[in-house]
C-alpha cells in the first residue's frame, strides 16, 4: 500500500517537474531576451521569466511559498537576509566550470565570501545625474540634491528609495550606512528635511525625465543615466565623493527550486563572459565576469557611467540592509520626510 | 421657436464634451507615441513602426496582455453574474435581517488598500499552491472575480432601487411565472445596471497591479505587471504598441458587433 | 430598522431568498477578498518578524504605533501626528476627486441618456473604451500630455496664450486631474444606471409649474437619482482613498499617502503588524462612512 501510495506521489512530483524548463524571477526589463534565446538553442531548457519590482516583494513572495521559481536576482544588500532565512540553496558555484571567469573583486565578498551561494549578474551605483545645460558647476557631490546650488533648487528629484536616500545622506553627514550613532542620524534627516524644499518630486522613471529634459538633476541609478545621455548628450553622472552607494544584483539558486539542473546550467551559463556581455549591453549596466569587456558594445567600454573615475573608487560605499533596530531609525526618518 | 426640449439642461452637452476629451487625449497620446523613433515613451523622434516590430517579436509582452484579457473577461462574467444575484437578493425582499452586512461585505474589497488584500491573499493562496500543488491561473481569475464584485454591484443595486413594481405584478397577474417575469420583464429593465456593471468589473481588472504581482504565480505576468517590473528603469514604448494594438482589435470587433446587430433590427 | 415586531412569513421567506441569492458573491467574497483578510486582523496583534512579515507571539505594539510615536531621538512618547496628516490628505483629496467627477459625471450621464436609445451603447462605449487600456499607460500618457514640453503647455504656447510652460505635472492639479481621469466611468455608469430610468415627462411638468431648469433639477432629479449618485459617490470616494499610484506618479511622490504609507509598512518599512493595523484603522474608517450613508439615505427613502 505505501508502496503504492509512495509511487503515485513521484508520478505526480515528476508530472509537476516536467524536464527541460526553468522559471527565473528577476527585475523587470533586466534579462536580455538574446541571452535567453542562446541558452534556450544550446541547452535544449524551456525559460520562463516573470518580474518583480522591488526586493521586498520579491521577498514576500518567495517566502510565502507555492511560486514555482527556481531562480531570483536579489540585490547584494538583501542576499544576506535570504541564506539566512533559509530561502536559497547552494548551487555548487566554486565546482562550476565558468567559476575562474569572476573577477577578483567580486569573489572575495562580504556578503556571500567565496560565491557559495550567488552569481554576479549586474553591478552599479546610486549617485547623481545632472543635465550640464543647467548647471555646469562640480558634480560629483552629493550637495547637488541636499543643498542645490541656485540653478537647481526646486528643480531636483530625488528616486524614492528608502535606504539610498538615508545611506547617501548619511555618508554626506560624514557617518557611514546603517549606523547606531543618533547624532548622525539626526545629522542625516536635518539634512534631508532642510534640502525638501529643493526638491520638485521624488520619483522613478528618470531615464526619460532626463532625457527630455524635464527633470534637469536626480539622485539616479549608473545605468539609466547612460540611456538618458543616449537622448540627450548633457545629461551627466556625478560620483559624490562624500560618498555613493554601490550594489550588486545576484542570481541565486532558491530552496524549494523545481528545476535545479537546470537553474544551475543557467548559472554556468551566464558566468561565460560572452554571456554576461549579453546581459551588460541589454541593462546598460556593468558586469562581474572577467574578459566580457571585449564583447560589450564600443560606447560602453569607455562609458563614464559604467567606469568610475580612479579618484573616486574609494568614496564607493557597499551597505547591507540594516538590523531592524537600524531600520526603524530609517522609516521614521522617512515618514517624517514624507509626511 | 424651437421646440422645448425638457432634457437639454444647459451647458450639460458641453461638459459632456469636455470629459469625454479629457477622457480621450491621453489615448490618442499614447497611440501617436506608439509610433514613436525614439527609445523613450516620453520624446518624440520621428514616426516609426519599430516598437510595433518589437512587439510583435517579443512573446513575453504579447502573452502579458493576452493573459491580461482573459483574466478581466473571466472577472467580469463571474463578478456581474453573483453581483446580479445579489443586487436581487438584496434590493426586492424589504428590510429584512443581515441585509446590510450584505451589503457591507459585498462593498469590504473597496475599502482596504490594494495592497492589504494582496498580503493577504499571498499568504492565504501561497499555502494553498504548497498544499494542492496546483498554481495556474485560478487564483488570478478567482481574486480578481472577488474585488470585482462590489463594481459589477453598485450600478445594478442603483438602477434596481426604486424600480417600479407594477410591471412585474402585471406580468404575475397574466400567469406569467417567476422565472418568465424575471426573463421578460425584470431582466430588460435590469440590463443597463448589468451592462454598466460588468464594463467596470472588466476595466477594474484590467488595472488592477498591486494584487496581481502577488498573487501570480512563476510566467504569469499581466500587461500592468510586467510594466510594473519596468517602472524603476525604463518604460518601453512597446507597452504603448501594443495597447494601441489591444484598442484598435476592441473597436473593430465592437463596431462590427454594432452594425450586425443593427442590421438585424431593422430587419422586418 | 424595524426588526423589533416578529418577522411574517413573507418577510422570513423574503430574508431566506435574500440570503440564497446573495450566497454565490458571499461565497466568491470570503474565499477571495473577506475571508483572507482575516489573516490582516491576526497579523495586526502580531510582532514583527525580522526583514518581513510576523512573530508568531502576541503583541499589541502595532496598535501602540499606530497612535503614538516615541521619538528617535529622545524617546520621548508623542501622538503620532505624521498618521493623522497622512491620511486627512488622503481623505482631502478622495473628497475633492468624488465631488469633481460628480460634476463631470452627471453631465456626461445626462447627455448618454438623453440621446436616442440606439445611440446609447456607443456613447458608453466611447466612455469606456478609454479604460480599456491599462492605468499605467493611461497614467504615462497624461504625464506626457501636462509635463512642460507636453502636448497642452506646447499648444497653449503655441496658440500665444502663455510664454513660459505652465508647471503642472508634480502639482496637486496634476493629481487631481489625474484622479478624476480614473474614477470618473466608476462614476458615470452608476448615474447612467439611474438617469437612463428617469421619466423625462418629470421636467415637462416641472417646466409647466414654472420651475426654473436649475430647480428642476434640484427638486426632480436629483432626488430621483439618488441611488446613481451614492453608488457612485462610494465607487470613487472609497478607492480614492486607498489609492497611491496615481498620486505619487503625477504628484511627484514628496508627500506620502495612507496608501502608500501602509504599503511603505509591508516593504521597506518591514513593520507588517503596523501596516496591518493601519489598514484595519481604514477599514474602521470607511466602514463608518458606510454605515452612515446608508441610514441617510434609508431614512430619506422612508420619509
Amino acid at each position: 500500500m505505501r508502496l503504492i501510495l509512495l509511487s503515485a506521489l513521484t508520478c505526480a512530483a515528476t508530472g509537476a517537474l516536467a524536464q527541460g524548463q526553468l522559471n527565473i524571477y528577476n527585475w523587470g526589463n533586466y534579462t536580455s531576451p538574446e541571452l535567453i534565446e542562446k541558452f534556450e538553442a544550446e541547452t535544449g531548457i524551456d525559460v520562463t521569466i516573470t518580474d518583480y519590482d522591488s526586493n521586498d516583494t520579491a521577498l514576500a513572495k518567495v517566502e510565502a511559498g507555492g511560486h514555482g521559481f527556481d531562480i531570483v536576482v536579489p540585490t547584494h544588500s538583501v542576499l544576506p537576509v535570504w541564506i539566512e532565512k533559509g530561502l536559497l540553496q547552494k548551487p555548487g558555484i566554486p565546482q562550476m566550470e565558468n567559476y575562474g571567469n569572476i573577477a577578483e573583486r567580486w569573489r572575495t565578498i562580504e556578503w556571500d565570501p567565496g560565491r557559495e551561494w550567488s552569481v554576479p549578474w549586474l553591478w552599479g551605483t546610486t549617485g547623481v545625474a545632472v543635465n550640464t545645460a543647467v548647471y555646469d558647476g562640480d558634480i560629483n557631490t552629493s550637495a547637488i540634491w541636499l543643498d542645490p546650488p541656485e540653478a537647481l533648487a526646486g528643480k531636483v528629484n530625488v528616486v524614492p528609495e528608502m535606504e539610498d536616500v538615508i545611506n547617501l545622506a548619511l555618508l554626506y553627514v560624514g557617518s557611514k550606512p546603517c549606523t547606531s550613532d543618533r547624532e548622525k542620524l539626526r545629522a542625516a534627516r536635518d539634512v534631508l528635511a532642510a534640502a525638501k524644499p529643493h526638491w520638485m518630486s521624488m520619483d522613478y522613471g528618470m531615464t526619460e525625465k532626463l532625457g527630455n529634459g524635464d527633470v534637469p538633476a536626480s539622485v539616479n541609478w549608473n545605468g539609466s543615466t547612460f540611456r538618458a545621455r543616449a537622448q540627450n548628450s548633457d545629461v551627466a553622472y556625478g560620483y559624490p565623493k562624500e560618498g555613493y552607494v554601490v550594489w550588486m544584483d545576484n542570481a541565486a539558486l532558491l530552496a524549494d527550486a523545481r528545476n535545479v539542473e537546470e537553474a544551475k546550467a543557467f548559472l554556468n551559463f551566464i558566468m561565460d563572459p560572452e554571456n554576461a556581455a549579453m546581459i551588460s549591453s541589454f541593462a546598460r549596466y556593468a558586469n562581474g565576469i572577467e574578459g566580457s569587456e571585449q564583447y560589450l558594445p564600443e560606447d560602453m567600454r569607455t562609458a563614464p557611467e559604467i567606469v568610475v573615475p580612479e579618484e573616486l573608487r574609494d568614496a564607493g560605499v557597499f551597505s547591507l540592509a540594516c538590523p531592524d533596530e537600524i531600520n526603524e531609525f530609517y522609516t521614521a526618518i522617512w515618514t517624517e520626510l514624507q509626511k | 421657436m424651437r421646440r422645448f426640449d425638457p432634457a437639454a439642461l444647459p451647458g450639460f452637452a458641453w461638459i459632456a464634451v469636455g470629459a469625454l476629451i479629457l477622457l480621450w487625449a491621453p489615448i490618442a497620446t499614447m497611440v501617436v507615441y506608439s509610433f514613436n523613433a525614439s527609445q523613450s515613451v516620453a520624446l518624440w523622434g520621428g514616426f516609426s513602426l519599430q516598437w510595433y516590430a518589437a512587439a510583435a517579436g517579443n512573446a513575453a509582452v504579447q502573452a502579458a496582455a493576452l493573459r491580461s484579457v482573459v483574466i478581466a473577461l473571466s472577472a467580469a462574467a463571474i463578478a456581474s453574474a453573483v453581483a446580479k444575484m445579489a443586487a436581487l437578493g438584496t434590493t426586492r425582499r424589504g428590510g429584512f435581517r443581515g441585509r446590510r452586512v450584505i451589503y457591507l461585505v459585498i462593498n469590504q474589497p473597496l475599502m482596504v488598500p490594494e495592497i492589504v488584500t494582496a498580503v493577504a491573499l499571498l499568504i492565504v493562496f501561497a499555502s494553498v499552491k504548497v498544499a494542492t500543488g496546483y498554481a495556474g491561473l485560478g487564483y488570478l481569475i478567482l481574486a480578481h472575480s472577488a474585488f470585482c464584485v462590489p463594481f459589477a454591484y453598485l450600478p445594478i443595486r442603483a438602477r434596481l432601487e426604486g424600480m417600479d413594481r407594477s410591471l412585474e405584478t402585471a406580468a404575475a397577474d397574466l400567469y406569467a411565472t417567476p422565472w418568465q417575469t424575471f426573463r421578460h420583464v425584470t431582466l430588460p429593465i435590469l440590463a443597463p445596471g448589468i451592462a454598466a456593471g460588468a464594463m467596470l468589473a472588466f476595466v477594474i481588472s484590467l488595472d488592477d497591479v498591486i494584487i496581481t504581482e502577488f498573487v501570480k504565480s512563476a510566467g504569469q505576468d499581466t500587461l500592468p505587471t510586467y510594466m510594473l517590473g519596468q517602472l524603476r528603469r525604463a518604460v518601453t514604448p512597446e507597452v504603448n504598441a501594443i495597447s494601441t494594438a489591444l484598442l484598435a482589435l476592441t473597436v473593430t470587433l465592437l463596431t462590427a458587433f454594432f452594425v450586425l446587430t443593427r442590421r438585424r433590427d431593422t430587419k422586418p | 430598522m424595524t426588526d423589533r415586531a416578529a418577522p411574517t412569513p413573507a418577510e422570513r421567506s423574503g430574508a431566506r431568498s435574500g440570503w440564497l441569492l446573495s450566497a454565490p458573491a458571499l461565497l466568491l467574497l470570503a474565499i477571495g477578498a473577506t475571508g483572507p483578510l482575516l489573516v490582516i486582523v491576526v497579523y495586526a496583534f502580531l510582532e514583527k518578524g525580522s526583514y518581513s512579515g510576523v512573530q508568531w507571539a502576541f503583541s499589541t505594539e502595532a496598535w501602540f504605533q499606530v497612535l503614538f510615536e516615541r521619538d528617535i531621538f529622545d524617546d520621548t512618547v508623542t501622538l503620532a501626528d505624521a498618521h493623522l496628516t497622512i491620511l486627512w490628505r488622503s481623505v482631502k483629496l478622495s473628497l475633492a476627486t468624488t465631488a469633481l467627477a460628480f460634476l463631470l459625471g452627471l453631465p456626461t450621464a445626462w447627455f448618454i441618456a438623453t440621446r436616442p436609445p440606439e445611440c446609447r451603447a456607443v456613447w458608453l462605449f466611447l466612455v469606456t473604451i478609454p479604460f480599456w487600456t491599462n492605468l499605467l499607460i493611461r497614467t504615462f500618457a497624461i504625464m506626457e500630455v501636462i509635463r512642460n514640453g507636453g502636448i497642452l503647455n506646447s499648444a497653449l504656447m503655441g496658440l500665444g496664450l502663455i510664454e513660459t510652460p505652465i508647471q503642472i505635472l508634480y502639482t496637486d492639479a496634476a493629481v487631481l486631474i489625474g484622479m478624476v481621469y480614473v474614477y470618473l466611468p466608476l462614476m458615470v455608469l452608476p448615474l447612467y444606471a439611474a438617469v437612463e430610468r428617469f421619466d423625462m415627462r418629470l421636467l415637462e411638468a416641472a417646466h409647466d409649474l414654472y420651475a426654473s431648469r436649475w430647480q428642476a433639477l434640484r427638486r426632480v432629479v436629483l432626488p430621483v437619482i439618488r441611488p446613481g449618485i451614492v453608488a457612485g459617490s462610494i465607487l470613487v470616494f472609497v478607492p480614492s482613498l486607498g489609492a497611491y499610484v496615481t498620486p505619487r506618479l503625477l504628484g511627484g511622490g514628496k508627500n506620502m499617502m495612507i496608501g502608500n504609507f501602509i504599503e511603505l509598512q509591508f516593504g521597506q518599512g518591514r513593520n507588517w503588524p503596523l501596516g496591518a493595523a493601519l489598514s484595519l484603522i481604514l477599514l474602521l474608517v470607511v466602514l463608518c462612512a458606510l454605515v452612515l450613508l446608508t441610514r441617510l439615505t434609508q431614512r430619506e427613502a422612508e420619509e
